[in-house]
């Protein structure tokens, strides 16, 4: 019998074998393998009291219970879209689930496959040649795009320019991966939600490094004038980042074709059920910069009988072999989200995929049409095309985002009298309704 | 024991096809059915274009292209890849688990309190005052606790410029001292295999702002100094940091607390056994002692008043700002807080007798030179042959090898860690694999593996024409 009431659960030592191979390694107990001077042993407890599995399951249960059930219309970053039924499934398999970064490619060629695939779609939504298997989140994303700006930079330019409606969280992340560079960031102003090109074009000078900007916005508008922005970049010699999602590289102006040099943005929204924000952070770039490209590449070769494998490639760019000089430090990643995002595209395919991004298009619209409609509310806000989600103005936001959440509805608040709304096929049935409860409360 | 893994072919492929290669279907995107106008929108898109049993027998196939723990040990040293079990696979599907990030928190609550109780045991484990959750990796970790420490410092108004790490470290510890602007000491290791404290006296100074140290160390040792340590780093007024790698050996026994550690990263994909995807995600929550606790990242949790009703997020005073968009990994660092509380005090004991006493038990029964000791959960053993094609061989027993060629400080490393969940049969199967494949004539070796999806992969070419997508694919196989 092993030691499920007094050991590890997962520990399969009977008490007859562990006596056994104390005797073989020649000690008389466990406590003489630990080689730590008396001064720093412990000898309190940690107060966790062992449970069973059933136990666990169920009290976690009743304490996630406690979490209200509401519809939540929220975005920001964070979006909800239905994940077919077969990709948590197979996903979950545990070949996939239990695995480990593929060092030994021989053995590793399901997931390795599974990545260059990944790899292959993003290359074919951005248009750009280089693809890495993930970054941690969008956030995290734009932080690797601005360190790579500080390898590859012209030699002048040490700003890095955000708009000034990013979100503050995304501006954070940024602020403390190029603590360590040169760069500091600025931002430059919006109008009516997008990128103000006079203002931007009179900002642009030799200083600017890397000039990002986002489609759909963090307000969820669609930003028109992304070639012009690509054009300003340039002209400057900085770098052009565009900020995108993964479900509307499907239908808006493909990044290469706008001029972008990097593509960061968030994929984990196609893959993940609502994860309070974790995410998966998709990078691509131009090929000029492959060498310095952060996180993992996989690559195609041959093996021996000269058939096609797949193995981790350019590792010499990355901590384990460059140490201080790495390109990034990132080494555990989100490999397993990007298997799903690659399987939730090709569950899509093409016309589905394209189908989804439009509705997330029309969706907005009625949303804010039905919204608009009501006495006291106006959305949009901005005069623009949207993407999933839209500001809506009313008197009192934080008092109507309060009377909705006890109706049974989530939204966002961001400033006194504005609400953002967001919505996609998952609360598609429950629009009508917010609409519904909206008019009660305002 | 043999070992065949699966592997799919084609018959006129002679691999299992690749998605775009199935069939892949180009759409017109613009036009009249958009929802955008024309100069809005991309013109085409090309996607693979299959049906959902196309496409589970396709990721079937490729699941069995794989190798994971279920399928047999994976004692890759300082990886610890142990048994992920899959009752924290439930708790994390609970449909009340799925929330956005932006939800209030009067409307939270339950995910708060699990990330309030998460919080306060790893700060107990580790022996740490205040513990943030945010960070999605152990780098991320590392990077979060030395921007914990730069902030520390300037806030004192010391402007130090340097972080020490002993050669031997984790690659990640180099990279992400230098992502937050230090310039990286690397300290030589002693003869015994530990911290020589001379060398380390001679390095730290005013500049130093921190030690990276893993404890017990790469080669398995526990760094028997630690409290010498601990004063030659703080007499200079930097800050000793742990690399949480490792904590799998101290689970109740140490603490790097109560070593004289100021900060700290857990590696909960490794330490707690949550699943690792095939390279993520993980979590590296960090923990830090009272005097740190007002930098650490925001968003924390604490209780909203001091009868323990409700839980709120809330701001650092001085907080160094976000390392991650949101609150982290949440869906795995719910499955570490199943898998601790599953364990308890007794259980996360055990783990780490269980662990230390597999290592040194394998480390007996291989024929291979296996310096210093003794053990905590890893050993290094150095092999006669090269240890990259010992390893290849190693597939062919049906065990994924140990870690090959590192640390440097012994000749051709395979760095072992069998985790506690090997029962001594596998161990010595394991023993078996590694002493047959130093038995074996050299073609043998060089010419593995036999038996894996995949025969030797020639690397060389990969890094020389990187080919990294079937784009690339398609414009090399037309030249």
């Amino acid at each position: 019998m092993t030691n499920h009431d007094t050991g590890s659960p997962f520990a399969p030592h009977t008490p007859s074998e562990t006596a056994a191979m104390l005797a073989a390694v020649g000690v008389d107990s466990e406590e003489e393998l630990f080689d730590i001077p008396e001064d720093v042993l412990f000898d309190g407890e940690f107060g966790i009291t062992r449970q069973s599995e059933q136990s666990v399951i169920e009290e976690t249960a009743e304490l996630l219970g406690e979490n209200d059930d509401l519809t939540e219309f929220l975005g920001r970053g964070h979006y909800d879209h239905y994940v077919p039924s077969w990709v948590d499934h197979i996903a979950d398999r545990s070949e996939f689930l239990t695995s480990y970064t593929q060092y030994q490619p021989e053995i590793a060629q399901g997931f390795l496959q599974a990545l260059f695939e990944y790899q292959s779609i993003l290359v074919e939504l951005t248009g750009l040649p280089v693809a890495n298997c993930s970054m941690y989140d969008a956030a995290t994303a734009l932080g690797e795009a601005a360190t790579l700006t500080s390898r590859v930079r012209a030699a002048t330019g040490e700003t890095v320019l955000v708009p000034e409606l990013l979100d503050a969280r995304r501006r954070d992340v940024v602020e403390n991966y190029v603590s360590g560079t040169e760069l500091n960031v600025e931002s430059y102003p919006m109008d009516d939600g997008n990128a103000d090109l006079t203002a931007l074009e009179r900002r642009m000078d030799e200083d600017v490094a890397l000039l990002y900007a986002e489609t759909p916005t963090v307000r969820g508008t669609i930003e028109e004038q992304l070639s012009e922005l690509g054009r300003l970049a340039h002209a400057a010699d900085a770098l052009f980042c565009l900020g995108t999602d993964i479900v509307a590289l499907a239908l808006l102006e493909e990044p290469a074709s706008v001029g972008a040099d990097i593509v960061v943005g968030e994929a984990g929204s196609l893959g993940l059920p609502m994860s309070y924000g974790m995410g998966l952070g998709l990078f691509a770039c131009r090929e000029r910069f492959l060498r310095q490209v952060p996180g993992r590449l996989v690559g195609a070769s041959n093996d021996a009988t000269d058939r096609r494998a797949y193995t981790l490639t350019l590792q010499t760019r990355e901590q384990h072999i460059r140490r201080e000089r790495a390109t990034s430090n990132i080494c555990t990643n989100q490999a397993w989200v990007a298997l799903r995002t690659a399987m939730c595209i090709a569950s899509h395919g093409p016309d589905g995929l394209v189908e989804l991004a439009n509705d997330c298009v029309t969706g907005a619209r009625e949303l804010a049409d039905g919204l608009d409609a009501i006495d006291g509310v106006t959305a949009p806000v901005h005069d623009r095309h949207h993407f999933r989600e839209f500001i809506a103005r009313v008197r009192d936001a934080p008092d109507v985002r309060k009377r909705l959440e006890t109706r049974g509805f989530a939204v966002h608040a961001i400033d006194d009298h504005h609400l953002q709304v967001c919505t996609t096929e998952t609360n598609a049935d429950e629009r009508d309704r917010l609409c519904t409860a909206m008019e009660e409360v305002v | 024991m043999r070992y065949d893994q699966a592997r799919w072919t084609e018959d006129e492929d002679r691999y299992e096809p690749l998605l775009a290669e199935k069939r892949s279907t180009t759409v017109d995107v613009g036009g009249t059915e958009s929802a955008l106008p024309e100069d809005l929108t991309r013109e085409s898109l090309t996607l693979p274009d299959l049906s959902e049993p196309e496409l589970t027998r396709h990721y079937t196939r490729l699941s069995a292209m794989n190798y994971g723990i279920e399928n047999g040990p994976f004692p890759l040293g300082s990886c610890t890849m142990k048994y992920n079990p899959s009752f924290t696979e439930d708790v994390a599907a609970l449909p009340s688990a799925s929330v956005h990030p932006d939800r209030s928190k009067a409307s939270v609550q339950g995910t708060l309190e699990l990330l309030y109780r998460l919080q306060e045991y790893l700060g107990r484990i580790g022996g740490m005052d205040a513990v943030t959750l945010q960070p999605p990796a152990g780098a991320a970790g590392e990077f979060t606790g030395i921007l914990i420490a730069k902030a520390y410092h300037e806030n004192n108004g010391n402007d130090r410029t340097e972080v020490i790490v002993p050669d031997s470290a984790h690659g990640t510890n180099f990279a992400s001292a230098a992502l937050a602007g230090y310039d990286v000491v690397s300290l030589p290791g002693g003869e015994d295999g530990r911290v020589d404290l001379d060398a380390l006296t001679a390095a730290v100074g005013d500049d130093t702002a921190a030690l990276m140290l893993t404890n017990p160390n790469t080669l398995g040792l526990f760094e028997r100094d630690i409290t010498e340590i601990a004063d030659i780093v703080h007499d200079a007024g930097g800050l000793l940091y742990y690399d949480g790698a490792n904590l799998n050996a101290l689970l109740g026994r140490a603490r790097p607390g109560d070593m004289g550690f100021d900060v700290m990263h857990y590696n909960v994909h490794k330490t707690f056994a949550t699943p690792h995807g095939g390279g993520g995600p993980g979590a590296g929550p960090v923990g830090v002692t009272e005097e740190l606790t007002e930098f650490l990242p925001e968003p924390r949790v604490r209780r909203t008043d001091e009868h323990g009703n409700g839980f709120e997020l809330f701001t650092p005073e001085r907080s160094i700002g976000r390392v991650h968009g949101y609150q982290g990994n949440w869906l795995v660092l719910l499955k570490a807080y199943a898998y601790i509380a599953r364990l308890g005090d007794v259980g996360l004991r055990d783990a780490s007798a269980k662990a230390v006493l597999n290592a040194n038990y394998l480390a007996s029964q291989i024929e291979y030179d296996v310096p210093f000791g003794p053990f905590h959960h890893e050993f290094v053993a150095s092999a006669t042959n090269d240890a990259a094609d010992i390893a290849k061989r190693m597939l062919d027993y049906g065990v994924h090898p140990p870690t090959t060629k590192w640390p440097e400080a012994v000749e051709q490393a395979l760095m072992t860690e069998p985790t506690e969940i090997e029962n001594r049969r596998t161990l010595d199967q394991l023993a078996k694999a590694f002493n047959a494949v130093t038995a074996e004539d050299e073609a043998m070796i060089e010419t593995a593996p036999q038996r894996t999806a995949a025969r030797r992969i020639d690397q060389a070419t990969a890094a020389r024409t990187p080919r990294l997508s079937w784009q690339a694919l398609d414009e090399h196989d037309e030249q």
